[in-house]
């Protein structure tokens, strides 16, 4: 055995220790994004500049940005656990659960958000639908954030216990401060900086794993030998052939699921309509910018795979010992699938290095925590309290509202964090908490775009019943297990297929009563629907562009590629 | 101090610093070998990422550099 692993191994405190050069390159890291946040606030001084980060992003930055603020916690840790778990099928999250759809936002959606010069998606709601809708889908999505960042607090604070022996506190309290002084700061401009330096700092931080363990494996071909005599009877290396059967693949999942709830609602809710992701985007500086920056982050992310899900596979080839769930390393003294990320890290990188690595970790966590309150300090600031609250005061006191509501966000977060420790599973949790609001949403948000015959009254009702029936679902399952096998279909369905099938089941509901409500009750006349519906909306010609500069060219490359990988792993 | 620091300049530095930290650390980790060391040690991954550290953060560096005017 590997002497360094024996050495983790025998300290049961903690896996890594790290040195005085890998305590400096974390300390430096976070100089530098306190710098960029003290740098950038004399650029944050009105509501636009605070909110919108001024729009004036280019492609690139709010594409990497809108990536970056994605990759949290959940992303590096959760999915590289879900790699060892399940093999190669968490990969369907990146390329099926995500390409299409951010090619759809960029081509199809983005015109309509960035035309109408909404600052949000609840925003976008309020100009189709109405004050109701606004506030139903503000207030859940509030609500979601918080959980969301105080998921991604709990999930770093876990880490930097297990793998470095800090204390929990310290490590939510250091490093939520951190984000709160430099989005406070400089707005959504600081954390669309940060989150490109994070972004950059992930992959030189994480790439180590792969090319190493793709080395010691002896390249793609001999990681799969190896999977294979170490896991005799299971397939971990193929996409879609497993798929026909619930029983046939690690997941118990069917393909439709993964193709109708994963890659159709889930995806497209989550990449479409969740703010969190919109808001990078919007900050675009121009149209054809807005409509770049998700496919030049489709592009990136269906890189992502390569430094999350490499890194569980390698793991199932090459270490000597066996990764368990949560409760059987706690009873038997092993480790969690959880720790696969940081089990690597230190099986490849020595000083200097694992100080890398250990700020990628870090960068991913603060980049996913920074988006989530940077998005939840626009929503309760123009679509909460300035709707609701505060209709007429000037730039300035919003601009101090969103300053204090970033404070007060952390500060909810951190409160969360502490409730989401007693949670047993965080990526099913936050699979449920898609389902409940995004897939409900993203029923919502389509129809209105592209169908203006709905109605405010459908678009509320409809997202009412849709969350209504979702939350409805998932306590159906809780308090009768056996519904399971009406909800997705079989009684052997995990907690992910089962959030894949409710989330399809939800956004159905929404999409049929939206539309029968809207057959009932009057529409707005078109005159009222210019900019924020197709068919009633000019969007402006590219004809003038050369081909290699249109987002339409750039969204077949993305697409064509997407295709071929899914042959190869098939 | 100019009023555009450009983002990628701060990517810039902090891969030049991160690089040289890097590459230090593994030409000490040559003459001074670890007790415990990392599996597959003899590819000393750590000069090599050092060196492409050091030369991204320079050239970003060089590339994007304040230049004072607007």
């Amino acid at each position: 055995m590997n002497p360094a692993l024996l050495l983790l191994q025998s300290a049961p405190s903690r896996l890594i220790s790290l040195g005085g050069v890998d305590i400096s390159i974390i300390a430096i890291y976070f100089v530098v994004v306190l710098l960029i946040g003290f740098y950038l606030k004399g650029q944050s001084e009105t509501g636009e500049d605070f909110f919108m980060a001024g729009r004036e992003m280019t492609a690139w930055i709010a594409g990497l940005s809108f990536l970056s603020a994605n990759l949290g916690s959940l992303e590096l840790m959760g999915w590289a656990a879900a790699a060892y778990q399940y093999g190669i099928l968490a990969t369907h999250w990146y390329w099926i659960g995500a390409i299409p759809a951010m090619l759809f936002l960029g081509i199809v959606m983005m015109p309509f958000y960035y035309i109408s010069k909404t600052h949000s998606v609840p925003g976008y709601l309020q100009l189709r639908f109405g004050e109701p809708s606004r506030a139903l889908s503000a207030v859940s999505f509030g609500f979601m954030t918080v959980l969301m960042s105080g998921i991604n607090m709990y999930s770093m604070a876990l880490v930097m216990k297990v793998v470095l022996g800090w204390d929990i506190n310290f490590s939510i309290w250091v490093s939520s401060i951190t984000v709160a002084i430099y989005v406070a700061l400089g707005g959504l401009r600081s954390a669309i900086f940060n989150e490109v330096l994070q972004f950059i700092l992930i992959w030189v931080g994480a790439l180590v794993i792969p090319v190493v363990g793709l080395v010691e494996a002896g390249g793609w071909d001999g990681m799969v030998k190896k999977i294979h005599a170490n896991w005799q009877g299971q397939d971990y290396t193929h996409l879609w052939s497993t798929m026909g059967s619930f029983t046939d693949n690690p997941m118990g999942i069917h393909w439709t699921g993964i193709v109708l709830g994963l890659g159709w609602v889930i995806s497209f809710g989550y990449w479409t309509t969740d703010f969190l992701v919109v808001q990078r985007v919007l900050a675009a500086k121009d149209l054809r910018a807005a409509k770049m920056a998700p496919i030049i982050g489709a592009g990136f992310k269906m890189m992502v795979p390569f430094i999350v899900i490499l890194p569980g596979l390698l793991a199932l080839a090459v270490l000597p010992f066996k990764l368990t769930g949560e409760g059987a390393a706690l009873a038997a003294g092993g480790h969690s699938y959880n720790e696969v990320l940081p089990i690597m890290l230190a099986r490849y990188c020595g000083p200097g290095l694992l100080g890398l690595g250990i700020t990628a970790l870090i960068a991913g966590f603060m980049s996913g925590m920074a988006g989530n309150v940077s998005a939840f300090a626009t929503v309760w600031t123009y679509d909460i309290y300035r709707a609701f609250v505060k209709k007429d005061a000037t730039d300035a006191h919003y601009v101090s509202m969103g300053r204090w509501c970033t404070v007060l966000g952390v500060l909810i977060s951190i409160g969360t964090a502490y409730l989401v420790m007693e949670f047993k599973s965080i990526m099913d949790y936050v699979q449920a908490l898609f389902s409940f609001f995004i897939a409900p949403l993203f029923g919502t948000v389509i129809l209105g775009m592209l169908w203006k015959r709905a109605t405010p009254q459908g678009g509320f009702w409809g997202l009412l019943t849709g969350t209504g029936a979702s939350i409805a679902m998932w306590a159906w399952v809780k308090a009768d297990p056996s519904a399971l096998r009406y909800i997705a279909f079989s009684s052997n369905a995990k907690d992910m297929a089962e959030n894949m099938y409710r989330a399809l089941w939800s956004w159905l509901v929404c999409f049929v009563v939206t539309i029968v409500i809207s057959l009932l009750t009057k529409s707005k006349p078109d005159k009222e629907l210019v900019g924020l519906v197709y068919g009633c909306t000019e969007i402006p010609s590219e004809e003038q562009v050369p081909l290699y500069e249109r987002p339409a060219f750039w969204a077949i490359v993305i697409a064509v590629v997407f295709v071929i990988l899914q042959v190869i792993f098939w | 101090m100019p009023k555009h620091i450009s983002i990628w300049f701060f990517t810039g530095v902090l891969l030049l610093v991160y690089g040289v930290i890097i590459f230090g650390a593994g030409i000490y980790a040559l003459s001074n070998p670890p007790e415990h060391p990392v599996v597959l040690e003899s590819l000393h991954i750590d000069i090599w990422w050092g060196v492409a550290l050091t030369v991204i953060g320079a050239i970003y560096c060089w590339k994007f550099v304040p230049s004072g005017k607007e």
